[in-house]
């Protein structure tokens, strides 16, 4: 018994990281752990269970990613295995890690500003250029090329760019 | 080849969610079709953006409803396999496009309405409604800002904007009372905490709307009659154009998958 317990933690951690190496589609440079869309991994008696939360209802990204993580548990030998969705507690960019945001920012996409800016009814939002890091930047569209972004456009160095939204 | 409709057992619970999941699919349709002729490309973006936040609720709520009935039912069965009479969608959201004004008109009603209905519904009774809940609240606040933006910019822009506004709001103003209605199936429901008393939600809704629309420099008519409907299957001729359309593929080749 002890020995089976030691043995499903011992696979719930490389179950784990081989889902954890899994991007998003949409957003390459992102691991669905930066993101904070893989939301748990379990194992019992040998069986994987990955739980995984939606961005955006219809997120179409969410079929590819539940593909990717069972082709990413094969190759790690695991057979019996489950993907499903959560929608519970509520995605939010809030889990986005740090180190997920500096990515983006690498990538030329502006993370998002904290949640609580969201509910204001008419656009307040202050957002830095990816490229230059300026302030004075102007929104183009609040619907960009995916459902979790935005279009904005810099100012100072007229560069478009795609803003993470806040959710 | 037609294909024969579904039964639907019609329990309160189910019936609740497939209106609510109704709303969504049809008003994602109607979004959907501007895709490619919206007045810009921006635009062309956005109201598919959002016609796809609402085929994603839509798909949850229906999945929710056939696992309440379980009859073998499942979402694409009640998207593609039901007849207009069987459809309980809000009269309002198959009304057609129109103009642009039109739509960004049906789109601040229902979305200032869908906003405090889905944050009233994340306290729930019902987990799973609760959580769908939760998803949607945030995408509803997001269309709200979308059309209060265009509110603002076609009330108080030109001439001619200014006044196709006012007529949408004119138009559309009488299919906004069924949002805040409700029927005996809901009843007990509501008084079992697992939905919200939308009549509860009407003056803060009002408040929303009147300050946008009092912003834009527009006015909402004084008439309060009201037209109903949709809730029991009586729907407009408009519903049956865009359910031929939507439920084509599975009703000339049954079962087709990609």
């Amino acid at each position: 018994m002890v020995t089976a317990l030691h043995k499903d933690a011992e696979l719930r951690q490389r179950a784990w990281n081989a889902a954890a190496e899994v991007v998003d589609p949409e957003i390459p440079v992102l691991t669905i752990a930066d993101l904070g869309v893989l939301r748990d991994v379990t194992v019992t008696d040998g069986r994987v269970e990955v739980a995984i939360t939606p961005t955006y209802s219809g997120c179409p990204a969410m079929n590819m990613i539940r593909v990717e993580i069972e082709l990413a548990l094969e190759r790690e030998g695991f057979r019996n295995l489950e993907v499903r969705t959560v929608l519970s507690p509520a995605w939010t960019t809030d889990w986005m890690s740090d180190d997920g945001r500096r990515k983006l920012r690498e990538y030329g996409i502006a993370p998002p500003l904290a949640s609580s800016s969201r509910r204001a009814l008419f656009g307040v939002e202050q957002v830095a250029c990816p490229q230059c890091g300026s302030g004075n930047t102007e929104v183009l569209s609040e619907f960009g090329s995916t459902s979790c972004k935005a279009l904005w456009r810099c100012k100072s160095c007229r560069e478009p760019f795609d803003y993470f939204k806040c959710h | 080849m037609a294909v024969a409709s579904i039964q639907v057992s019609e329990t309160p619970l189910v019936l609740y969610a497939l209106r609510r999941a109704d709303d969504a699919l049809i008003l994602g349709h109607r979004l959907s079709e501007w895709c490619g002729h919206a007045p810009m490309l921006e635009e062309d973006m956005a109201l598919a953006n959002m016609g796809l936040d609402l085929l994603g609720q839509a798909r949850e709520l229906y999945s929710y409803a056939a696992k309440v009935e379980g009859k073998g039912n499942d979402e694409d069965k009640f998207a593609y396999l039901r007849d207009i009479r069987q459809y309980r969608n809000l009269l309002l959201l198959e009304q057609p496009n129109g103009d642009f004004a039109h739509t960004m008109v049906r789109q601040l009603f229902y979305a200032g309405f869908a906003d405090l209905y889905w944050r009233a519904m994340m306290k729930s009774g019902d987990a799973t409604l609760a959580a769908i809940a939760a998803k949607s609240e945030k995408e509803s606040a997001y269309h709200l800002r979308h059309s209060s933006e265009w509110m603002v910019r076609l009330g108080d822009g030109t001439e001619e904007s200014h006044a196709r506004a006012q007529a949408a709001i004119d138009d559309l103003w009488a299919y906004t009372g069924e949002m805040f209605a409700i029927d005996d199936s809901e009843r007990d429901l509501i008084d079992g905490s697992v939905a919200v008393d939308p009549a509860s939600l009407h003056p803060q809704w009002l408040k929303t709307v009147s300050d946008i629309v009092g912003e834009a420099t527009l006015a909402l008519p004084k008439s309060d009659w009201m037209q109903q409907g949709g809730r029991s299957g009586r729907h407009s001729e408009h519903l049956g154009h865009l359910l031929s359309e939507l439920q084509s593929m599975q009703r000339t080749f049954p079962g087709a998958t990609w």
